[in-house]
């Protein structure tokens, strides 16, 4: 079981990130995964976090207990999330957009940085599922190269193909 | 009968559980969603629109929830499957129309999304605290049918069972979910259309002449036919006869046997006794280690799948705990829950409210077995540590207690170590 939290403002395609990470997990890795979204009211800007959890069985209770990785892109989400990962468990953030304290392992990726050089800061949640599923090895690479496409709109599949490979090589 | 190729999209998805749900309706052969979109429902409404006009089905944004609910019962009596979906404070302002619809004998499933909290609650938060207002809601007597899917898959299947319900009996059947359901992504697998059984509307047949439009077939439901086939057909909330036309002595009987002794003309007694007398092909429970248990687990929706890793825990620690999980929520499996007190220590049962389910099973433990209730507030689900300390609590307890409020979350939890969850494997 492996139990991944991403964490941000409503807007970064935190939630997103799941549900690609999750279909690559369910649909062409054949394992089983569970994604859970948590957001406020707001539609943009808010507070907003989902949880993911990947396993070879079927997953019945669908919460993180402890979790293996907190992807974080925002210091509030650093910060409500933190303790919930694992003592030996891995902290990615972005490290333009958030400080840490942390004794955990920490990894830094400039996601939304390199977002901006490919053009737009909305790719920056891609760049960094290229950096997590590198480090993480959650899901397989043909998985999310199958699963980016069918979870973002056809115009921008390419630029979304191409922000996950410089996520990939920087980590 | 089976599913319609053109309704069924077959394939496999990740989606959550609302649009699961649009898939489900649309494969049952709903033509029609009347609706007045809420969150945290709105994905289910938004899916429906988006994929509906491929299976010729309509989708109209009606004025407000009076007016969403009042379109479903016109469709359906037009000869459509129709359906709303709806939450929190949405669905009570339906409850007028829904006694409507169960005394008019439509059949039409509500998707509810349960919301935390009453009145706005929290929008976008779960709850399960809309058990009673399900049943009981509309004014009158009537009886309807619950289910409670546990994952989007269930919210795909459900969806399905609740339209064969609703045609088979006639009567609302709510597709009460949870937003934690509603809002969960998992894969989900939509089958071939020859996979997919449905149960077609049970239309009259006979000549026009000797219609009556509330005349019982011997499993107590009557035909139906389509308004605009010709039939002189007269419809009203108003109770009424087997021709449908009012009467003036609704309440004289006490079932349906003194009913028909008195000569009774009112058809009020079957909108409960259809349902009541066919509970046994209605009832669907999912017992898991219950032949030997101490202790059962009494739950639904969401919280049955918090409630396992409470369980899977007490177990790994020899405790002797089994799970019940209501698929139907409504009618509740009375039977099955009094012979379970006969034997078991006692009942757990966790539910994302004050206390709902667990006065049934309390009522239905007639004092035999101990009874606790693990309440929650909504807007999230409940720790697992609660119930299992509830569990404990309930295990080395010597006393008969007076009520079902005697476990204290935070208290107990400390005195059986809760919050130290094993790592999962």
């Amino acid at each position: 079981m492996l139990e991944i939290r991403f964490a941000g403002f409503g807007g970064q395609g935190i939630i997103r990130s799941g549900i690609i990470v999750g279909r690559a997990a369910s649909i062409y890795d054949n394992k089983y995964s569970t994604m859970n979204q948590a957001f406020g009211p707001e539609a943009r800007g808010g507070a907003c976090s989902s949880q993911l959890l990947i396993s070879d069985k079927k997953i019945l209770y669908p919460y993180i207990t402890r979790s293996d990785y907190l992807v974080a892109m925002s210091q509030e989400g650093y910060s409500k999330f933190e303790s919930e990962v694992k003592d030996d468990g891995v902290l990615i953030i972005d490290d333009d957009l958030v400080n840490t304290d942390s004794t955990k392992k920490v990894l830094k990726i400039p996601s939304t940085r390199i977002a901006e050089e490919l053009g737009h800061r909305i790719f920056a949640n891609v760049v960094m599922l290229g950096y997590v599923i590198r480090v993480t090895k959650a899901v397989s690479l043909e998985a999310m190269r199958k699963a980016i496409p069918e979870s973002v709109p056809e115009r921008f599949v390419d630029k979304n193909l191409k922000a996950f490979e410089k996520g990939y090589e920087y980590a | 009968m089976k599913a319609d190729p053109r309704d069924v999209f077959t394939g496999t998805y990740y989606i959550d559980g609302d649009v699961a749900m649009a898939y489900g309706a649309l494969a049952a052969g709903c033509k029609f969603l009347g609706g007045y979109p809420i969150t945290p429902s709105t994905e289910a409404a938004e899916a429906f629109a988006r994929i509906a006009p491929r299976a010729g089905a309509r989708f109209i944004q009606m004025e407000d929830e009076l007016g969403s609910i009042a379109s479903v019962l016109g469709a359906s009596w037009a000869g459509q499957k129709a359906m709303t979906i709806t939450s929190g404070p949405s669905y009570s302002l339906m409850m007028e129309n829904i006694s409507l619809g169960a005394a008019m004998e439509i059949p039409f499933i509500i998707i509810n999304i349960q919301r935390a909290g009453p009145s706005t609650g929290v929008p976008t938060c779960t709850g399960q605290a809309d058990v009673m207002q399900s049943r009981w809601g509309g004014n009158g007597d009537y009886e309807i049918i619950a289910l409670a899917p546990d994952s989007p898959q269930e919210g795909f299947e459900f969806a399905v069972k609740a339209f064969n319900l609703a045609e088979r009996y006639r009567c609302p059947v709510m597709l009460m979910s949870d937003e934690c359901v509603g809002h969960m992504t998992e894969k989900v697998v939509v089958p071939e259309a020859s996979k997919i059984d449905i149960e077609p509307r049970r239309f009259y047949k006979g000549p026009a002449d000797a219609y009556l439009p509330y005349k019982r077939d011997p499993d107590l439901v009557s035909p139906i036919v389509k308004a605009g086939d010709g039939y002189g057909i007269y419809i009203t909330g108003l109770s009424h006869d087997e021709k449908g036309h009012p009467v003036l002595e609704s309440g004289n009987s006490y079932d349906l046997e003194h009913a028909r002794a008195l000569n009774r003309k009112s058809t009020d007694q079957y909108l409960v006794d259809k349902i009541r007398k066919n509970r046994d092909k209605i009832i669907e429970i999912q017992e898991e280690n219950t032949e030997d248990a101490d202790v059962v687990v009494v739950s639904y929706g969401i919280s049955s799948r918090v409630a396992y890793r409470a369980v899977e825990q007490a177990r790994q620690e020899g405790y002797k705990v089994g799970t019940l999980r209501l698929i139907t929520v409504w009618p509740f499996p009375e039977e099955r829950i009094r012979e379970l007190a006969g034997r078991v220590k006692g009942f757990v049962v966790p539910e994302i409210n004050y206390g709902q389910i667990v006065f049934e099973v309390d009522r239905c433990a007639e004092g035999r077995a101990n009874v606790v209730l693990v309440p929650h507030g909504g807007a999230s689900v409940h720790q697992p540590e609660d119930i299992y300390a509830a569990i404990r609590q309930l295990l080395e307890s010597k006393k008969r207690y007076e009520n079902v409020f005697e476990f204290r979350t935070i208290l107990e939890r400390k005195v059986f170590g809760g919050g130290m969850l094993k790592n999962r494997s």
